[in-house]
């Protein structure tokens, strides 16, 4: 039997995003799509809050991009090796009842949170447009996963490499010009991609509801450091969402906080990268 | 007979301008010789009215009296019979108006520094592995206990020397609850809270980390997995802002998130994957003892710190000490000052608060003089940083999911005054019923609750 939260396996979907499949089977048990944990890699480690892909078993399956030294670190841990903690499940899931028409909108590294959301309503009986973005073709991740997740799916790339050529917004907008109606739109990616989602669906009178994944500590609503003004009321993501009407958050301030420890977080990565080269030459 | 030096035994600090610069604790225990002397000041009063002080009813004169005797472990054997964490007791009550507060030397100068010794015996047995050893038989029925702060902790203390089988299950990744996360290292070293979770654990409680009552299992799961009680013990939890504008600016964060950062993730260390805001000036907004925490935490992290409190320095909510440790340290204080708005920059950063003068009017519900803003005084205070520690209100996992658990309009579970909740067999304690208050309130209700649920089990079977 595996031990306590052992990454039992570890895929790298892109050479920046790696899947791993922990070991956790009360979590497995309980977790629901939109719902989150929180790792640590390492007795010193940050806690790293990132939203289930899916569970399987006794498995707890989270996708992360390598962007800083916390992740860096937790992708240094072999398949086989153990987290130090994994907590959850975290949030309210995603609400998936009563929607009988659903796009559900991801981007990149939210494309692994898009495909539980997606797979929830499509279990539910609604009719799923799944819509994933990326930069280009190289980087697709979970393509097989999320077609079975939906009735159709739709892979965009920036630079057009691969599927339709734009943003997800221009893929969206095109459905809905087309004439197609939705329920509801759920939007899971970048904040500025799922600002200007809220956008265009606004304009189509569509309710939509984001993800967020600001910056928590605790995330049992203990610090107040995931609040987002939501319709001009401040709400914790981590017990108030991390789901919310994507129509009434204030994006701009969410994405200015988002960047609290920018030049931290640089200076870490810096240290990161060079520790990781002296060892290579040395 | 006594000695009658009319004031306490000084305990040895760190000068104010060294310790504002490090995180070691700032008191450093009394040696043998001081501690010696201290107690001797003691008259062992026949009808001790500490006792009475103290909300868990440590025997005072007859541990002191140990102590002048040299018997060490006999003053810790009769402080552990009522105080399961006494070397966090001795650092963090608010003796002064406990114990210390109803000594009869206070009449005539300073009480007996009953907090200092309590700490000297509970340091000294730590160092010199004595526990306590006073257990009964096992007697093979199953507690809960929800939350591993000074409540959860003195709860399963208590129920495990009765023979009770207890599993604690916390939230985070540590045990200790804000004995962690909250109280910072300088005034409670973490290595203290480790040894004092430790002899719980050798007590043979069983300590269940990252475990999110409300989350991974209901209380009803609790009973449906074999436990015969529950003892909610989850904390004060959400914090509480202002509700002025710009509170969502970088730069902001509750007291919580910024004393959680630096104590429970150790943020101040150097080389610490946690990130810590980088504050040149720092308001905390608040005048209790997480305020004081707060300000002393951002003066070592090298800010210039002023407190922001609304009413006058009488009115301080937070232990004379602390004041005055946060004063040595060079804290201002901006008394009779109220926030009106923070002000950003174009990244949406704080760069200055607006402040309204106040005076004190009438006394209000609270019996304290309410302060009145004198119209026409505001003026703008330049900072980076604003912290606020107004205070928190329960947090709604638990009773959100949890039918039947009745609170109150703030959303505190309402207990008996022998802890018991509206639901049968879940007691409950500490912050999580009384709002935010201090750690031995929280201790004495873990007591309690540990005696009801000991009455109720042993009237079930």
């Amino acid at each position: 039997m595996p031990e306590q939260y052992e990454i039992v396996r570890k895929r790298a979907l892109t050479p920046d995003i790696t899947s791993i499949s922990v070991y956790a089977p009360l979590i497995a048990r309980k977790a629901r799509a939109g719902q989150f944990i929180i790792l640590r890699a390492g007795h010193d480690g940050e806690r790293i809050p990132l939203t289930v892909s899916s569970t399987q078993g006794d498995l707890v399956t989270v996708v992360f991009q390598k962007v800083g030294d916390s992740t860096m670190t937790l992708d240094e841990i072999p398949e086989g090796g153990c987290l130090t903690d994994f907590v959850g499940p975290l949030g309210l899931p995603t609400p998936v009842d009563g929607v009988k028409r659903a796009a559900v909108v991801g981007g990149g590294l939210g494309c692994a949170i898009a495909l539980p959301v997606a797979k929830a309503l499509h279990d539910a009986g609604a009719q799923v447009d799944l819509i994933g973005g990326f930069r280009t073709k190289d980087i697709v991740i979970l393509e097989e996963d999320m077609a079975r997740a939906c009735d159709n799916l739709y892979i965009c790339t920036d630079d057009g490499s691969y599927g339709y050529s734009g943003f997800t917004t221009g893929k969206l907008e095109e459905l809905l010009r087309s004439g197609e109606k939705y329920d509801r739109v759920y939007a899971i990616g970048p904040l500025v991609m799922m600002k200007f989602v809220c956008r265009l669906t606004k304009g189509y009178d569509i309710p939509t509801i984001v993800s967020m994944n600001p910056i928590m500590i605790d995330g049992t609503g203990m610090c107040g450091c995931c609040r987002v003004t939501v319709d001009g009321q401040v709400k914790f993501a981590c017990v108030d969402g991390p789901d919310f009407d994507g129509h009434k958050i204030d994006f701009d301030e969410t994405i200015a906080r988002a960047a609290t420890y920018k030049e931290f977080e640089q200076r870490r990565r810096e240290n990161h990268k060079c520790r990781l080269e002296g060892m290579n030459n040395g | 007979m006594a000695d009658m030096t009319p004031e306490k035994t000084k305990m040895p600090e760190q000068a104010p301008e060294v310790r504002n610069k490090n995180f070691l604790e700032v008191a450093q225990g009394y040696t043998p010789e001081l501690a010696q002397k201290e107690s001797q000041r003691c008259l062992g009063c026949k009808n001790p009215r500490c006792v009475e002080g103290c909300p868990v009813n440590v025997p005072i004169p007859e541990f002191i009296g140990a102590v002048q005797r040299g018997d060490m472990e006999g003053a810790y054997r009769a402080i552990s019979r009522a105080n399961a964490l006494p070397a966090v007791c001795g650092r963090v009550c608010p003796q002064e108006s406990q114990c210390e507060g109803r000594c009869v030397r206070g009449i005539r100068g300073e009480s007996v520094g009953i907090g200092r010794l309590e700490r000297y015996v509970a340091d000294w047995a730590l160092e010199n592995g004595v526990s306590s050893d006073e257990m009964d038989p096992p007697n093979g029925h199953k507690v809960a206990v929800v939350g591993s702060g000074p409540a959860g902790l003195t709860c399963a203390g208590e129920l495990a020397k009765k023979g009770y089988s207890v599993t604690i299950f916390e939230a985070f990744h540590v045990a200790g609850g804000v004995l962690s996360y909250g109280i910072p290292e300088f005034r409670l070293p973490k290595s203290i809270v480790e040894k004092e979770v430790a002899n719980l654990e050798r007590m043979g409680v069983e300590i269940r980390l990252n475990m999110v009552i409300g989350k991974i299992m209901s209380i009803d799961d609790l009973f449906e997995s074999g436990y015969e009680a529950v003892f909610i013990g989850s904390g004060a939890g959400l914090p509480q802002f202002m509700k002025i504008p710009g509170e969502s600016l970088v730069g902001v964060f509750s007291a919580n998130e910024y004393l959680t950062r630096i104590n429970l993730m150790k943020a101040y260390r150097p080389d610490n994957p946690t990130p810590i805001f980088e504050s040149k000036k720092v308001a905390v907004l608040g005048g209790g003892n997480v305020a004081m925490d707060a300000a002393r935490c951002a003066k070592r992290m090298g800010a210039d710190v002023h407190i922001v409190y609304r009413r006058g320095e009488a009115e301080l909510p937070a232990r004379a000490e602390e004041v005055h440790h946060a004063k040595e340290e060079g804290i201002c204080f901006d008394l009779l000052c109220n926030p009106v708005l923070i002000q950003g920059d174009e990244q949406g950063r704080v760069k200055s608060m607006k402040v309204i003068r106040m005076e004190l009017g009438e006394p209000d519900a609270s019996g304290r003089r309410r302060p009145v803003p004198i119209p026409g005084s505001e003026f703008e205070m330049e900072v980076d940083t604003v912290i606020v520690a107004i205070g928190t209100s329960p947090n709604p996992l638990i009773r959100s999911t949890t039918p039947g658990l009745e609170t109150n309009s703030r959303g505190c579970i309402t207990t008996g005054e022998d802890g018991s909740t509206s639901r049968q067999g879940v007691f409950a304690g500490g912050d999580a019923s009384t709002g935010a208050a201090t750690v031995i309130l929280a201790m004495g209700a873990g007591k309690t609750a540990a005696r009801s649920i000991d009455e109720y089990l042993k009237g079930k079977n």
